[in-house]
């Protein structure tokens, strides 16, 4: 059995692997190494705690323990890449729980006031994560619908119940126990705050709630290693809640949009009035085949659309058509595209397109008049010029791919339908942009066929 | 003192948490967020203590401290090992013009 100081000391080099594993995440060719180191400290840390001689019951442990892993496996072979949003949503929604129930279970051994008030954070934070993740797993999985939904009076209520959440804080504080009534109730109201904070919040928003919830739970993780006096919760804890802010605010900057904005508007709930008219130009994908056959360069922007059509793999396929004829492709990503950050990279990268041909907005915007053709395929809001010279759009001063400027566009859309935004798409009638009608799959099939014959 | 220490400990980590992920690109925004989930999982160690401590003998407790581990777990082993598939999916061409696949 271990003394507290070897403990911390094993607690030291988890949280170096972690910071390690961190820092190699961050490039593709280390990437894997790092999630390994990271995995590392992980096992480092739980089995220093197993052997340290608090532990009595062995047989919870070691039952909970497997049930929690042969679900987390089964979890992460079994589920579809394109439902990873979701997947994450709910990883994010039990590390939450957890911390939550951590905190909780700290009180009956110590209920002293600054303990208190580590347990009402991680509680507080904890269940809004948990709650909040469950709304926004059964909007990114249909379960319910991903447009916001708002009722009357809602501000109000979330007012009332965040006033009532800091009362009964205090009282509890005052008060601490276990089964303090004041705890049960913050811990209600923390539930209903994560339900009515995310119900609210649309699907095109749906990465900057994503990127929240996961900088929540590491708080949450972090606030109950401070009620339990443990200092890898703490360290851990706060890196993934500063690694998620980061992550949160690139969201929030890709949409021009405070996070304020993001999380209280009710974004895309109302259609704009204004009105984009004009005549769109349809195109076969025979005469799109006969363009992108004299195309030098081929850049491939996708949206959401893509992933619901599960057009991946045949865009991949297209795309290595085109460059076996020599011609320069690559893949324009908007860092909000999709449901969570980083989504389109995923589904590309499933699709075994290799990634140093999948670039950044910033690095295809001031190339872009030189692509001959942009193949636009579900994606829309970001590639609005109303963004970039309609002052009254609600998208305006959001940074979009200028597929505008590319010599021909080539927009893959089932109609003439407005984005998650509800604004009217002018790209859709400018003279260089040709419009292929029907489900992206198979427009993009059809093309492959006329390259084949 | 303590709280002091503590404090600190966390400023730091923040700061450190900041500094290691403003450099990510964007092709990793989601096995980053799917690692980073997994490393908040860490609270699993303070579900063992709750859930298998001697000081805690309450009933209650007992449950909830179970209740933690399972979900700490899933989050850990799922986290890590769905990072892992999906970074595993990430592939350079070894050679620009070479057909992959």
């Amino acid at each position: 059995m271990l003394s507290q100081f070897y403990i911390n000391a094993v607690y030291v080099i988890a949280a170096v692997l972690f910071i390690l594993g961190l820092k190699l995440l961050s490039k593709p060719k280390t990437a894997r190494t790092g999630n390994l180191l990271s995995a590392l400290g992980m096992l480092v840390a739980v089995v220093v705690t197993l052997l340290s001689r608090e532990i009595l019951d062995w047989t919870t442990i070691i039952v909970c323990l497997a049930i929690g892993s042969v679900i987390g496996v089964l979890a992460s072979r079994l589920v579809a890449l394109t439902a990873m949003p979701q997947m994450v949503a709910v990883f994010n929604g039990l590390g939450g729980g957890a911390s939550m129930l951590v905190a909780w279970v700290a009180l009956f051994g110590n209920t002293d006031r600054f303990v208190a008030i580590a347990v009402s954070l991680s509680v507080v934070i904890g269940g809004i994560t948990f709650a909040g993740s469950g709304i926004a797993w059964g909007k990114l999985s249909a379960v319910l619908a991903s447009k916001p939904l708002l009722f009357l009076g809602q501000r109000f209520i979330n007012a009332a119940l965040f006033a009532a959440l800091i009362v009964c804080t205090v009282l509890f504080v005052l008060e601490p126990a276990p089964t303090s009534n004041y705890l049960f109730a913050i811990i209600g109201i923390a539930l209903m705050l994560g339900i009515l904070t995310v119900l609210p919040i649309g699907g095109a928003d749906m990465p900057v709630v994503i990127s929240l919830l996961n900088s929540y739970s590491g708080l949450a993780a972090c606030a109950a290693g401070l009620a339990i006096n443990n200092v890898i919760l703490i360290v851990s804890g706060a890196l993934v809640g500063a690694a998620g802010i980061i992550l949160t605010n690139i969201m929030c900057k890709a949409m021009n949009r405070s996070l304020a904005n993001v999380l209280f508007s009710g974004f895309g709930a109302q259609k704009s009035a204004a009105k984009v008219e004009g005549k769109a130009n349809p195109i076969t994908p025979e005469d799109a085949y006969l363009i992108l056959e004299a195309a030098n360069s081929v850049t491939f922007v996708p949206g959401y659309g893509m992933a619901v059509a599960q057009a991946q793999h045949v865009v991949h396929e297209l795309g290595t058509l085109l460059e076996t004829r020599g011609t320069d492709v690559t893949y324009a990503i908007h860092p909000v595209a999709g449901r969570m950050p980083g989504h389109m990279n995923v589904l590309l990268a499933e699709a075994n397109v290799s990634y140093d041909q999948l670039l950044e907005m910033d690095d295809i915007n001031p190339k872009m008049n030189t692509i001959d053709v942009a193949v636009v395929i579900g994606a829309n809001d970001v590639v609005n010029p109303a963004a970039r010279e309609d002052e009254t759009s609600p998208i305006y001063g959001m940074p979009i791919i200028n597929v505008d400027s590319a010599k021909t566009v080539f927009v893959l859309k089932r109609s003439l339908a407005s984005g998650f935004s509800g604004v009217d798409n002018s790209l859709f009638f400018n003279s260089n942009t040709r419009m292929l009608f029907g489900d992206a799959k198979q427009s993009i099939s059809a093309l492959i066929s006329e390259f084949k014959d | 003192m303590e709280i002091v220490f503590l404090a600190l400990i966390l400023v730091l980590a923040i700061f450190l948490g900041f500094e290691l992920i403003s450099k990510v690109p964007a092709t990793l925004h989601t096995p980053l967020m799917s690692g980073a989930n997994a490393i908040s999982g860490i609270t699993l160690v303070g579900a063992l203590l709750a859930a298998g401590s001697s000081s805690v003998t309450h009933e209650l407790a007992t449950w909830l401290g179970a209740g933690a581990v399972v979900f700490a777990t899933v989050n850990v082993v799922g986290g890590y090992l769905v990072t892992d598939r999906m970074l595993g999916l990430f592939k350079q061409r070894s050679k620009p013009t070479e057909k992959d696949g």
